[in-house]
């Protein structure tokens, strides 16, 4: 029983992680590349997001500000470096994300001032002011008309590839990080700053630290992958980096498959995009996939408010741990333990 | 220039009442509810969608279609509330963001089927109509919307400050436990909360409707603003919200003359920041530190 | 010698004096008892002391060390812990997790701290163990009993080791036999080095525990001293019946 428990999890993550990499060998198609991109993309976008809006219990809607970032810093870095079409590009996303970073430190400082309510308003605000200082820093930014970027040359049929794989790499890496995190003291502290907050100040967490640390990660990670968007997409709209509809979407993916949670959000990137865009592909000319949309959002979160991996979480428990030892003592009702890969274990 | 500047910081004034009146609703439902209504600035919209019914379709003037739309969208919002909101157990305060934000895709989304994306306007008769005041002139219709606003606030104040029901209100605001320890109906008063601020936002629908051309897409930009005035208002004060209101818009409407139009939204959020700096809770906010 | 100076503190909240010129100093190893009618300000001073609220006159020094205007983190990390009237821990961490988010060092040498990740469950399990709460490790805070979350919260504070430890009504809402081993665990963590000061209404177990008593009302020191010479003192009889 032990053994199992110990090595299902890790089976199941290799599989996935294979079936990950051979994707573009086992279906081909453009179509279904570009799906995966999208996927893939959400997958980091939401995992990222989570670290902070997840771990600490601080609500960002406006990440899609950082998102913008990374994109026009790539298409500015690209343009100004001269940097050619083809895998030259690619090179500048860690600069891309770095730079984002460092604009969330300064963001991020007087965000995370206020508490929790607050908070979530000045992100809001902040991404509306990234978006208008886009707009009309027509010199910089090219303003409403855009930035362009160079275009691969590679064939129709392979083109997508590339792509899919940077996606890949930094959904990997965004998971990585939020793995890393939620083992270290430092993610322990966040989830403590997010069950309370003035506690975890009694306790010795540098609270004001930890949460302009998450945030600055967080950021980074999402500009990196705004900065491979702009690639794929060729070209860098304000209206289109800078979307609310993106910035929403990675926190539904979050909190449908269970925030704070490690798989959680990929889970939920994984259910939701492939779906948000066959709405969008057969009902996006009229706006009714809004509705479809929000349809979805409201029932997920009234029906499911812990999200989806966590309710599973504690169905399975009774099962995987029934007869198992370490088992707690003493009356214990509702869930009592965590399931394996949770960090007791080191 | 002098004269472009006064007749700029009227301006503000006036369109300040307007976004204090749709301010009001947002921060009494915090107030009250502790939930920020993302979904308040697609409300307005749908209010003013509705007076453009009205007003297309029967004529109806839309100061005069507020005795409809006010009560719908009070009804409305009492609805939402126990289908949406009151279900929202744990988490409350970011649950609710989610939810109100889907509630206004939702909206967005029928508005835009209903609809198209069509800009509209209220095109009232005394659209272009113009008083002199001070060697300039000034649109009678914000004037209109500026007296509304004052009719509209003046009334909720006296609810809250002089009616039993108001006190009821203002108690649920200051300590949501206390209030039900004393045998107020917390929840009830949570409902009537939002149907009032759903009220205020059919009112400024129709203002809105009038002074600006809108679509569905325009809720974004006006909760963004909406949101700011409140924060910065202080998050719960009426009072605050007032005053926020109006500072934003004159001093927006003052930059749109001293700076360049395009950058005045800027300096909206400028604001917003450089008062968080000093003072996070804001103007009137009260520095909440969490269960000692 | 004297490990904490409270001198000529002062606070109000709006009209309300909540502490009014107290002024005490606790030497170190003893277990000073801090009581008084309600509203005195007792839970205020703690306040007032771990830096979650600021003061508005007077001073505090831990081993001469002036600690006015520090935050709540800092304080911990120069060795004073608290525990709260209502006892908190994390619900939706373990109860050993809750063991292992204590910060010892201030700063952000903790972030990397994972070098020494097993010595420090070692450490939490051991002061688990020692709380006699060891079997409930791995159960989530939300789903202990009020009894198991106050020996745990107690537990958590120690992980780094304090010097002071600040217990805000230790008896409250528990039942008589868990009573007598909490007293029980803050002998025997008294007698490795730890002072603490306790603020509690339970007379009973002040009598027992204190080597020392401090009487506030109205946010004033009215009376100290040993617990039979308090006890009968007019003044504080008083105090606690009068007016």
């Amino acid at each position: 029983m032990n053994a199992a428990r110990r090595f299902a999890p890790r089976v199941a993550l290799l599989l996935v992680a294979i079936v990950a990499i051979l994707l573009p060998v086992l279906e081909p198609n453009p179509a279904s590349i570009n799906v995966a991109v999208f996927t893939m993309m959400y997958v980091g976008l939401a995992s990222a997001w989570n670290i902070m809006g997840g771990y600490t219990g601080y609500i960002s809607l406006g990440h899609a500000g950082f998102f913008g970032l990374g994109a026009y810093t790539l298409g500015l870095g690209v343009a100004h470096l001269g940097i050619g079409p083809g895998y030259g590009p690619f090179a500048l996303v860690p600069l891309a994300g770095l730079l984002t970073g460092l604009f969330a430190l300064p963001i991020g400082w007087i965000a995370l001032r206020t508490r929790a309510a607050t908070f979530v308003i000045v992100t809001i605000a902040v991404m509306f002011m990234l978006q208008l200082a886009a707009m009309n820093l027509i010199g910089l930014t090219g303003g409403t008309g855009g930035l362009s970027l160079p275009v691969p040359r590679w064939s129709g049929d392979f083109y997508n590839t590339p792509f899919y794989y940077a996606m890949l790499i930094l959904a990997s890496l965004t998971i990585a990080v939020s793995w890393w995190i939620r083992r270290s003291k430092f993610g322990l502290g966040l989830l403590a700053i997010r069950d309370d907050e003035d506690k975890a100040m009694a306790v010795g967490v540098p609270t004001r630290q930890f949460k302009l640390a998450a945030f600055v990660i967080s950021a980074a990670l999402v500009g990196m992958i705004g900065g491979v968007y702009a690639y794929y997409v060729t070209y860098v709209y304000p209206e289109f980096v800078i979307d609310p509809l993106t910035g929403i979407s990675m926190v539904l993916m979050a909190f449908l498959g269970g925030l704070g949670t490690l798989t959680g959000p990929v889970l939920g990137a994984l259910l939701v995009e492939p779906a948000q865009l066959s709405l969008a592909y057969n009902f996006g000319a009229s706006r009714l996939y809004l509705v479809f949309y929000s349809g979805v959002f409201l029932v997920v979160i009234l029906l499911l408010p812990r999200g989806i991996v966590p309710s599973v979480r504690d169905l399975t428990i009774g099962w995987w741990t029934r007869g198992g030892p370490g088992r707690a003592a003493g009356p214990s009702p509702g869930p009592s333990t965590p399931a394996p890969g949770n960090v007791v274990a080191p | 220039m002098a004269s472009q500047l006064l007749q700029a910081a009227v301006l503000g004034v006036l369109t300040g009442g307007v976004y204090a009146l749709m301010a009001s609703g947002l921060t009494l439902i915090f107030g009250v509810m502790r939930i920020i209504n993302v979904g308040q600035g697609a409300l307005v919209i749908l209010g003013a969608y509705l007076s453009f019914v009205l007003f297309n379709t029967w004529h109806i003037d839309p100061f005069l279609g507020l005795l409809v739309t006010m009560p719908a969208m009070f009804l409305i919002g009492v609805v939402l509330e126990l289908v949406f909101i009151r279900p929202l157990k744990t988490d409350r305060e970011s649950l609710s963001v989610l939810v109100t934000y889907a509630l206004a895709l939702g909206i967005e989304g029928v508005l835009g089927f209903v609809f198209t994306a069509n800009y509209r306007e209220l095109s009232v008769w005394y659209d272009t109509a113009s008083v002199p005041l001070f060697g300039f002139r000034i649109t009678l219709v914000y004037v209109f919307g500026f007296a509304l606003c004052l009719a509209i606030l003046g009334a909720l104040f006296l609810v809250l400050y002089r009616t039993t029901f108001g006190a009821a209100i203002r108690a649920t605001m200051l300590n949501r436990t206390a209030a039900q320890l004393i045998g107020i109906d917390v929840e009830g008063v949570s409902a009537v909360a939002f149907g009032i601020g759903m009220a205020t936002a059919a009112a400024g629908g129709a203002v809105f409707g009038i002074t600006t051309a809108f679509n569905p897409n325009s809720h974004y930009d006006l909760i963004s603003r909406l949101l700011t005035v409140i924060v910065l208002g202080g998050l719960g004060s009426l009072r605050g919200a007032v005053v926020a209101a109006l500072i934003m818009l004159v001093t927006q409407d003052v930059a749109s003359v001293i700076i360049a139009p395009e950058w005045s939204a800027f300096v909206f959020f400028v604001i917003l920041v450089a008062v968080l700096l000093v003072r996070p809770e804001g103007l009137y906010g009260v520095r909440v530190r969490e269960r000692i | 010698m004297s490990l904490l100076e409270v001198e000529r503190l002062s606070k109000r909240f709006g009209g309300v004096v909540a502490v009014d010129d107290c002024s005490l100093s606790i030497p170190k190893g003893s277990i000073i008892g801090l009581i008084g009618p309600n509203g005195s300000g007792k839970t205020t001073v703690f306040n007032l002391i771990t830096g979650f609220i600021p003061r508005d006159a007077g001073d505090m020094r831990f081993k001469s060390r002036s600690i006015a205007g520090l935050g709540p983190d800092r304080i911990y990390g120069l060795g004073i812990g608290r525990t709260f009237q209502l006892a908190r821990i994390f619900p939706r961490l373990t109860a050993l997790e809750n063991m292992l988010v204590p910060v010892r060092r201030a700063g952000m040498g903790g972030l990397l701290a994972r070098a020494q990740w097993g010595h420090e469950k070692t450490r939490a399990m051991a002061m688990l163990e020692f709380m006699d709460i060891g079997s409930v490790a791995s159960m989530l805070g939300g789903a202990l009993s009020y009894g198991q979350r106050k020996l745990l919260e107690l537990a958590a504070v120690m992980m780094a080791e304090p010097e002071l430890v600040l217990l805000d009504e230790p008896a409250g809402g528990v039942n008589p036999a868990l009573l007598e081993r909490i007293a029980d665990h803050i002998r025997r963590l008294n007698a490795g080095g730890v002072t603490f000061l306790v603020v509690e209404h339970n007379m009973g177990f002040v009598m027992n525990l204190c080597t020392e008593l401090v009487v506030l009302a109205q946010g004033r020191v009215i009376a100290g001293g040993k617990p039979e010479d308090v006890r009968a003192n007019p003044v504080v009889l008083d105090a606690y019946l009068g007016a």
